[in-house]
């Protein structure tokens, strides 16, 4: 009998500092993973969390974490070499069928970029959509992840980056990400599709900005967050309605995401 | 085949039981009530027919049984997870129709919801036999017959307790040999077809938006006190929240649990960052009776309450499930006629 609650060893190849507290680990393994799909990673005795798969290329995985509480600690102490455990991948993740010939705007709040990085660094490496733009908060720069792969997009054009707080030495754009919802091309408004992932309040704004702006429900995708103990569809926290996000989700359509009342 | 047993017979049949099964029914704790001097029904392991209470209901369900309050998934052991093996003897329970349908809502989601099977639910799951208590008439806090969990054919051997005599119904085989030399006599349970309380229940599609937002819910953020008692007491509640326990100084030892988590109580949702869902009491009543009533029939077709009536019973605050599936047909009705 499979026992999907056990969890198997994955070694951590590298840990790339992001922010003062977020870190990204490398994880030796090949398994079958879409973007968006999460992971339960633990620590014996520290605990077990849901964690999103930021990137994956041949025999590598990246998660990116933040560090909140006590499993997350755990995982901070830990160092190349050393070993963590893993179930999953789960949930659904952005399919990127959904996408093809679409002029996609992706909109990422904070560690909401980790869920979409993977989406992104796709359809900049592979032309099956019209166009590409991302558009970028985050609090201060200090927070900004993926310094060198966001810096690179903004470079080349492809992406708005704002921070809510600037120091002295900043000489980006400031102001909440909804500000610079104008300064994505909306001219082909039916062709366009948007991913938006971020913190609940930030979902909340961003999509009433677009309903305003008549885009279709069903050409917005958000990612929920909820509290996950299991990722099998057992343990009840993640069920919102008739769903449970950690099965059906976490990435949903719009027209189906606001439907879903707690 | 059909038995007609006297008390002594029934008590041979339960002593020869004892060598390949365990068997459990609702008996009394004396002095476990919630106030003093009252007692308590809950699920023991039964030798004699005196052990069995049966005419109060069980304040628990008889589900801690094969899903244990709190349940080591397993241990870490230098950095490997063993996980712990378990009694595998056969296990029969004392049960009545609202539990046995009780039993098959929680296989739902153990067995069905998902990609995977919960492991630790089926290894428990599997040994269970069901030992159906045919009701005579029900308890005043019954609403099964609204659920349509008054019949049920999820039985293995089922039981008319009379004053004087036993009798019985074998479905499963392997339960003759226990009975071999009893006295044979034709019979077949009965159901109940009435409670005294009755539930309208609303239809699929009936519940929209003006429901969910409507006053009604406000009466229990007044009320409930997030105990979560309805939770625990309920033979539907599979809930749980998995948690690690460190053990040795090195920390590399380690045990992973997982126990019993209420919608009602504080915390069930909150996630990292401080972020929570369902602040208020209302919200969660308004989360649980649609989850009983009307989230889980709409995928699996069938209602997860099978009106126990265990929720109304225990709840310190005497709010009624009853009335509160109630009034929200009531409302549905007022809309309707607008
Ligand atoms: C689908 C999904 C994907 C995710 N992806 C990622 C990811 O890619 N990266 C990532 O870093 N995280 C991700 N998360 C979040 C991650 O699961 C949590 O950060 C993790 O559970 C934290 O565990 P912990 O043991 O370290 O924190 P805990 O010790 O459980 O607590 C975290 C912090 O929250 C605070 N807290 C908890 N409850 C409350 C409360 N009620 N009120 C106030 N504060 C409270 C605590 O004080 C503590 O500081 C994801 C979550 C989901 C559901
Ligand atoms: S709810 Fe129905 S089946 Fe359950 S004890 Fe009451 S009458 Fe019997
Ligand atoms: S038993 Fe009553 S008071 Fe306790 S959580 Fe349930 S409804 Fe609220
Ligand atoms: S995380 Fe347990 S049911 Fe979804």
């Amino acid at each position: 009998m499979i026992n999907p609650f056990l969890p198997s060893k994955m070694k951590i190849l590298d840990i790339i500092p992001e922010t003062e507290i977020d870190q990204t680990f490398v994880l030796a393994g090949r398994k079958p993973v879409k973007p968006g799909q999460f992971f339960q990673l633990s620590v014996p005795g520290a605990g077990e969390a849901p964690v999103s798969v930021s990137d994956f290329e041949d025999d590598k995985l990246f998660v990116t974490i933040r560090k909140v509480g006590r499993l997350t600690n755990a995982l901070f102490a830990l160092a190349p070499g050393d070993y963590i455990f893993a179930r999953g991948p789960y949930g659904n993740g952005f399919d990127y069928r959904d996408y093809v010939d679409s002029d996609l705007k992706v909109i990422a709040g904070g560690t909401g970029l980790a869920p979409v990085k993977k989406v992104i660094k796709h359809f900049i490496a592979n032309k099956s959509i019209a166009s590409l733009e991302v558009l970028l908060g985050f609090k201060t720069p200090q927070d900004i992840l993926y310094r060198r792969e966001v810096r690179a997009w903004v470079d080349a054009g492809l992406a708005t980056l704002t921070v809510d707080k600037a120091g002295p030495d900043w000489s980006g754009n400031t102001g909440l990400i909804t500000g610079y919802l104008k300064n994505l091309d909306l001219s082909n408004l039916e062709n366009c599709k948007f991913i938006v992932v971020g913190p609940p309040i930030m979902i909340k704004f961003i999509t009433i900005e677009l309903l305003l702006l008549q885009v279709p429900e069903e050409n917005i995708w958000v990612s929920l967050e909820r509290k996950m103990s299991c990722g099998l569809g057992k343990c009840g926290h993640c069920k919102i309605g008739e769903t449970y996000v950690c099965l059906e989700g976490p990435a949903f359509r719009f027209a189906r995401a606001r439907r879903l009342l707690d | 085949m059909g038995y007609q047993l006297s008390r002594e017979q029934f008590d041979r049949f339960l002593d020869r039981l004892q060598d390949d099964y365990r068997v459990f029914g609702p008996a009394l704790d004396s002095d476990k009530g919630a106030f003093s001097d009252t007692d308590r029904i809950t699920y023991k392991n039964i030798r004699r027919l005196d052990d069995l209470e049966l005419n109060r209901k069980s304040y628990f369900s008889p589900k801690e049984i094969f899903f244990p309050i709190r349940e080591t998934l397993f241990r870490f052991c230098e950095g490997e997870p063993t996980v712990p093996q378990i009694d595998d003897k056969k296990i029969a329970i004392l049960l009545r129709p609202c539990d046995s349908n009780a039993i098959d809502r929680l296989d739902a989601i153990f067995l069905e919801n998902g990609p995977f099977e919960d492991f630790y639910y089926k290894r428990r799951r599997e040994n269970v036999r069901f030992f159906l208590i045919e009701c005579a008439t029900g308890f005043d806090s019954c609403w099964c017959v609204s659920m349509n969990a008054n019949t049920t054919k999820r039985w293995d051997v089922a039981f008319r307790f009379g004053e004087d005599e036993i009798l019985v119904d074998v479905k499963s085989e392997e339960f003759l040999p226990y009975l071999d030399d009893c006295p044979q006599k034709p019979f077949e349970i009965r159901f109940i077809y009435e409670n005294t309380k009755k539930v309208r229940v609303p239809e699929v599609g009936e519940v929209t938006l003006d429901h969910f937002a409507h006053e009604l819910w406000n009466e229990y953020t007044a009320r409930c006190i997030a105990c979560g008692r309805c939770n625990t007491s309920c033979p539907t509640c599979s809930c749980f929240t998995v948690l690690d326990a460190p053990l040795g100084a090195e920390k590399k030892m380690g045990e992973r649990w997982r126990a019993w988590a209420g919608c009602h109580i504080d915390g069930f949702t909150d996630m990292a960052g401080g972020h929570t869902f369902r602040q208020s009491r209302g919200e969660r009543m308004r989360f649980k009776t649609m989850h009983k009533i009307n989230d889980y029939r709409k995928r699996f077709g069938k209602h997860q309450c099978v009106g126990c009536g265990r929720c109304d019973d225990v709840c310190p605050q005497y709010i009624s499930f009853a009335r509160c599936i109630n009034t929200l047909s009531d409302c549905i009705e007022e809309g309707k006629r607008k």
